[in-house]
């Protein structure tokens, strides 16, 4: 992958992929062929699998080391549309998208479509908004496009707050997402497993910046759809004779219905909002929306394109990889409480299919039946009958368990287990590396480059921004070992303050010439403080301390009965839809109080809207 | 500015013009889509529509056809509408 290379590379790249497709399920059947002749154990192959990946990663990532710091901050601007497309989708689809969605879905039913939409609706906002227009503008990162549109180094500053905030919180998700999936099969500490984690990270983003961390991530992304679809089309044929579960879910539906009357279920899969009421529903489905178009990794990635034409449809490729695991998710969930609702409820302890007492052991499954299951099974909440007999609400599942038995559950080889937690640990660590990236180039390249040493060699700053690497990434390490486990609800709050710190500044920088330094100043803010109040009272209870009662109190729950801070019953995952409104009113008003923008950021934006201007 | 002719003036703002109108059009698409079949989605899921509740299948998987559809007819138009004003990248 030399550098000289340019075009010749770019043309490669369909056989490149093409044979690496084809050498990684040779592999995949190499290794389920000596499971079944050599009687590997689960260990050993989790440990193949894991290893093979990792290593993978930091191959490619040593191939593609490099020195430029176009090639370490955009790749070059020369990946091609379908395969930023790739990129971007498993720098977005993170453990969180691979191993929870489904098990949320199960759980949820209709109520967890709201992540479904919500996480791919927003690429329609990036794409009409966002992507053709920073492609344009062309520099490097975020707070480059809001210090050049509005002027000065404070709203520069605040983009770099925000960003780091931001993505700090989703980094911290993935590596325990990495940690987690380690420790569950090869039986690891966590602890362990997340520091190997990072290490393939480290050593593919390190060399080789933006130019790695791509073509690393466009290899996990084919890693993690193939270890998505096969548990569940095995499944779907089994089940339905159909190897397309995305269309054969349909009438498995219907048999739930029919299930749920039998067992008394209130309501049913489909039922809308029986667990969120529908304002929760709406306002989640937008925070999660427009927060997607204010995710600074994501948006990043829109920079290594050729020209503004290949942003657009590089955005529609984007959301066209993610579909087909989006997509997939809800047919998971079903095929999977189709198997739960035959092969397990209304059976004897001693009937139970082996996955059960497999996942059991682990911790993700538990069967409730005894009638002191609350105090002595772990995952229990309530007691038992004790008749011996599996009831509907004597099954504890945690979402996890969804994707993680699907294999077992469909009778497929302990090879196609591990093959699931490769794609688990390639989700995480593509959105990792992104993450990373993004963190480091904002305090290299945005507060070392731009504000503190301007003259900086080319060295310097490359050098500066590897060192940041190493030292988030091992911050970020200890704050995720040391973190209580409730760290992963900050996730779906990242979107809330990536909503309304950025997608205001964002589409009013180019939609709107008049919008000022001071406008944008205040409006992000507003905004991200905003959000970030109501997360802090209503989220995380951070009312009463240090004696002050400055925040909203906390949503209902158990330890605080009768106390309710929401406004208007607004859950704080979706405290976005109070932060961005009034981020983005705040900002015209602000603007238009104040001195209009300069004849010179009238011209940047005149630029900004077409894709060539200077023959005129 | 960029200096330019009135024509040529003219001719960019009409091209601004159609760049947010297709914007706001598809815009208005995606948000009936996402929050009006939401809204409605208790009503809707009466109807049946390849053997899911029409609902359910709305947010499962029809919102998400029409977004990808959303975004490659917007590629499409726009990268024609470049061509159209002579403003498209040389390549």
């Amino acid at each position: 992958m030399a550098a000289a290379a340019g075009g010749d590379f770019v043309s490669r790249l369909p056989r490149i992929y093409g044979m690496y497709t084809g050498g990684f399920l040779a592999f995949l059947v190499v290794l389920a062929l000596a499971e079944h002749f050599f009687n590997l154990s689960d260990k050993t192959i989790g440990y193949v699998f894991l290893a093979a990946t990792i290593g993978l990663y930091a191959l490619i990532g040593v191939m593609s080391r490099t020195a430029s710091s176009d090639e370490y901050y955009v790749a070059g601007r020369r990946v091609p549309a379908v395969f930023n497309g790739m990129a971007t989708a498993s720098d977005w689809m993170s453990a969180a998208s691979f191993i929870g969605m489904a098990g949320t879905l199960y759980v949820q039913g209709y109520d967890g479509l709201a992540f479904i939409m919500g996480w791919t609706g927003g690429y329609v906002l990036v794409a009409l908004l966002i992507a053709p227009y920073l492609r344009k503008f062309g520099q490097y990162t975020i707070p480059d496009f809001l210090g050049a549109r509005y002027g000065g180094n404070t709203i520069r500053l605040i983009g770099v707050v925000c960003a780091i905030v931001v993505s700090f919180v989703y980094l911290m998700a993935q590596l325990s997402g990495a940690g987690l999936i380690m420790s569950r099969f090869l039986g690891i500490e966590m602890m362990w497993g997340i520091i190997a984690a990072l290490g393939g990270v480290l050593v593919c983003s390190m060399l080789g910046g933006m130019r790695a961390v791509t073509w690393t991530q466009v290899a996990q992304y084919i890693v993690l759809i193939i270890a998505y679809l096969i548990p569940v089309v095995w499944l779907s044929i089994k089940v339905t004779g159909n190897p397309l579960p995305q269309f054969a879910y349909g009438g498995v539906l219907e048999k739930i219905g029919e299930l749920e009357q039998q067992f008394g279920v209130a309501a049913g899969h489909v039922v809308p909002f029986a667990r969120t009421d529908m304002a929760n529903f709406l306002a989640l489905t937008f925070c999660l929306m427009v927060g997607t178009a204010g995710l600074p990794h994501v948006l990043m990635r829109f920079y290594t394109v050729p020209s503004v034409k290949e942003a657009r449809t590089s955005v529609g490729w984007a959301l066209l990889f993610i579909f087909l695991l989006y997509f997939t998710a809800p047919a998971y969930a079903v095929f999977a409480k189709y198997a739960v609702y035959t092969d397990v409820i209304g059976k004897g302890l001693d009937q139970l299919p082996q996955w059960v007492a497999y996942w059991g052991k682990i911790g993700v499954v538990a069967v409730c039946d005894a009638v002191d299951a609350a105090t002595t099974i772990k995952g229990c909440t309530a007691a038992g009958n004790g008749d011996g007999i599996v009831q509907l609400k004597e099954l504890w599942l945690h979402g996890d368990a969804i994707v993680l038995a699907t294999p077992e559950i469909a009778g497929l080889p302990y090879v196609i287990s591990g093959l699931v937690a490769a794609g688990g640990l390639a989700a995480a660590l593509s959105t990792a590396d992104g993450l990373l990236l993004t963190m480091s180039n904002a305090l290299s390249h945005d507060f070392y480059t731009k504000v503190v040493n301007p003259n900086a060699s080319v060295v310097q700053r490359l050098t500066i921004a590897r060192v940041l690497l190493v030292v988030i990434a091992a911050i970020a390490a200890y704050a995720t070992i040391h973190a209580p486990a409730t760290i992963l609800q900050l996730v779906g709050q990242a979107f809330s303050l990536a909503a309304s710190a950025f997608f205001p500044a964002l589409v009013l920088g180019v939609f709107w010439k008049r919008a000022n330094k001071a406008g944008a100043i205040a409006g992000m803010l507003v905004g991200f403080l905003l959000a970030g109040y109501y997360i802090g009272g209503v989220g995380w209870n951070f009312n009463g301390l240090f004696g002050v009662s400055f925040f909203p109190d906390p949503a209902p729950n158990p330890a605080n009965p009768g106390v309710d801070g929401r406004w208007f019953g607004i859950n704080a995952i979706s405290a976005g839809i109070f932060g961005m409104p009034a981020g983005l009113l705040t900002m015209i008003v602000v603007s238009l109080l104040t001195k209009d923008t300069s004849p010179d950021i009238k011209a940047m934006v005149e630029n900004l809207r077409y894709p060539r201007l200077s023959k005129a | 500015m960029a200096t330019g002719s009135e024509g040529g003036d003219a001719r960019r703002a009409e091209y601004w013009r159609r760049t947010v109108t297709v914007t706001a059009v598809l815009l208005a698409i995606w948000f009936v889509v996402t929050y009006v079949v939401a809204f409605f989605a208790k009503p809707l899921n009466e109807f049946s529509f390849f053997g899911f509740p029409f609902a359910f299948y709305m947010g499962a998987q029809g919102s998400l056809v029409i977004y990808l559809g959303i975004i490659f007819y917007y590629a499409r138009y726009m990268n024609r509408l470049d061509k159209e004003f002579g403003v498209a990248e040389e390549d």
